[in-house]
């Protein structure tokens, strides 16, 4: 055989068995650490957990009711004041934006996006906490929509800027001002991609840990309203994780599957809405 | 005593009228509606259109005809000034509707009473009531059997009621392709314009489609005032009581339909339309 052949052929099989190793590697990875989180954590997850305070230390048993719905009220937080902006902000930028200030946006988005998220945390940390002098779900919720901000603002803008020319121009030339086509013909055909970009968004910062360690920090009791300190499940995972008790770690596994479903159930969700029945056009 | 009506024995007789010829008949019938006065257009520093000067007369058909990338379609879009949607576009000189110049004139008031149909179909991701009621519903009627009257009269006028009228509420892209163009004519109809203005609306259409357009073009003639742009020069001919023929931004040579395609004047015109070239 000529040998140029051959080693062409061995070639082509060391890059298939290489890069076919790399792909199985990173999806056992993957399959492991769900596994593991899985396994364990629906093993400890008990009634008990997800409806009762924490336990004094020293005792066993308790829950993380006071994480869940501590958790739940930062998520309202992030999506309240991060979604409206970022919404906004991507319309501006896919439909009215200049050019130089559409650019600078967009780079400072992406940027955003990269920047780790403890120094979200100081952000909210100066300018909610220092005043406020505690640490509140303001605080916390604050710091998580501030992270929400960029990824639901690119999401938006790239997803408006798919709804196909034609449509914007039938709707301005039937006499709609640009305000309006843009409200009543192009956010429609899009808004269920929207949504699915804010919902995976939201699943995003659920899992957030370091932007809440100085912001709502922790509870082991109820909090009442929006101003106290807050329990939320990641803090809790990194704290009882930590601790030197069997049975904190449990409850951690237990936290931790926890937030797994409800970034699982957001995927879900966001996957149902995104294939049901499309309305695009056909051909 | 002779023939009364002779007009040779008529003349001079008060209150009595001549009967018009063919040509003068036509003259006195047609009203101005557009006036184009030395139009250029610019994309950037490229200019796609010189000195275009037309007048288009109300009620009538006037088609515009020529090889791709010759401008009709950029005039076609400047007539609303549909070209506005792309940045870097400018359009110099003159465009008067009823005597006004466009250009001067608010962009939504313009397009309420200039409308258009584009190329491909573009029916909204809404029901077909919904599409047609769009331009209702943006200019302000809010009754609901109002409305349900002028979309059922729209699309009446774009033969398309019978086909549609058990499944208006059914979503537009359910709808064939020349369904769907008959839709944005009804939904384009649907505010009344004065005129319409149509980019090359059956280039996506099968024969049997096309037909129907073309009645229906046939259809609201006097009502309403017509601009089509095509690419098939039989359609044109069939259609149009006046045509124009555009060569490389420049407007070759405009006239009734039968002296553009029986005796053109120029020659650019001639090997067009016999097909040595296009």
């Amino acid at each position: 055989m000529n040998p140029r052949l051959g080693w062409r052929k061995f070639v082509n099989v060391l890059m298939l068995t290489l890069t076919g190793l790399c792909a199985l590697l990173s999806v056992s990875v993957l399959l492991i650490v769900l596994g593991y989180l899985g396994w364990n954590g629906w093993q400890y997850l008990t009634w008990t957990f997800l409806t009762h305070l924490p336990a004094p230390v020293g005792e066993t048993g308790g829950g993380m009711a006071n994480a869940i719905v501590g958790s739940g009220k930062l998520l309202l937080i992030a999506a309240l004041t991060g979604i409206p902006t970022g919404l906004l902000g991507g319309i501006y930028l896919a439909e009215f934006g200049g050019k130089t200030f559409t650019f600078l946006v967009r780079y400072t988005a992406d940027l955003l996006n990269g920047v780790p998220s403890i120094v979200m945390g100081i952000f909210a940390y100066t300018l909610v906490v220092l005043p406020m002098r505690h640490f509140s779900a303001w605080a916390g919720g604050l710091a998580l929509g501030v992270m929400l901000i960029p990824i639901v603002l690119r999401s938006t803008e790239d997803f408006l800027r798919a709804v196909p020319m034609p449509l914007r121009e039938g709707a301005l030339a039937l006499g709609a001002s640009k305000w309006k086509a843009i409200a009543t013909v192009v956010i429609p055909a899009s808004i269920r991609a929207i949504a699915t970009g804010a919902l995976l968004g939201l699943a995003r910062v659920a899992g957030e840990t370091a932007p809440l360690l100085f912001t709502s920090f922790n509870n082991q009791f109820w909090s009442h309203g929006l101003n106290q300190p807050t329990a939320s499940l990641p803090v809790m995972i990194y704290v009882y994780a930590i601790a030197p008790y069997a049975d904190w770690h449990r409850q951690a596994w237990a936290a931790g599957f926890i937030l797994l479903m409800l970034v699982l159930i957001a995927n879900i969700g966001a996957r149902l809405i995104l294939s049901r029945k499309s309305l695009a056009p056909r051909g | 005593m002779g023939n009364v009506t002779d007009p040779e024995v008529m003349i001079g007789v008060p209150g009595y009228e001549r009967p018009l010829a063919d040509s003068e008949k036509e003259a006195r019938e047609s009203v101005l509606k557009i006036a184009v006065n030395r139009l250029n257009f610019l994309y950037g520093a490229r200019q796609v259109l010189f000195d275009v000067s037309l007048e288009i007369m109300e009620g009538k058909i006037t088609a515009l005809i020529g090889p791709s990338g010759c401008g009709k379609s950029t005039f076609l879009r400047t007539l609303n000034r549909m070209h506005e949607t792309v940045r870097g576009t400018r359009a110099e000189g003159e465009v008067l509707l009823d005597g006004q110049n466009i250009f001067d004139m608010d962009v939504v008031n313009l397009r309420r009473r200039v409308g258009m149909v584009f190329q491909k179909s573009n029916p909204f991701p809404k029901s077909i009531f919904e599409n047609v009621a769009y331009g209702l519903k943006v200019n302000g009627m809010t009754r609901r059997a109002q409305v349900a009257e002028v979309v059922e009269k729209s699309l009446r006028r774009a033969a398309l009621w019978d086909e549609v009228k058990d499944h208006l509420h059914k979503s537009a892209y359910a709808l064939s392709g020349g369904q769907q163009q008959r839709l944005c004519i009804a939904r384009a109809l649907a505010i009344d314009p004065e005129v319409l203005l149509l980019d090359e609306p059956c280039s996506a259409l099968d024969p049997i489609a096309t037909a129907k357009i073309e009645e229906l073009l046939f259809a609201l003639m006097g009502s309403c005032t017509i601009v089509i742009v095509t690419h098939n020069m039989q359609q044109a001919a069939r259609v149009a009581d006046q045509t124009g023929f555009f060569l490389l931004g420049k407007l070759i040579e405009f006239n009734k339909t039968d002296i553009i395609f029986k005796n053109p004047a120029q020659k650019e015109t001639e090997d067009y339309i016999t097909g040595r070239f296009g």
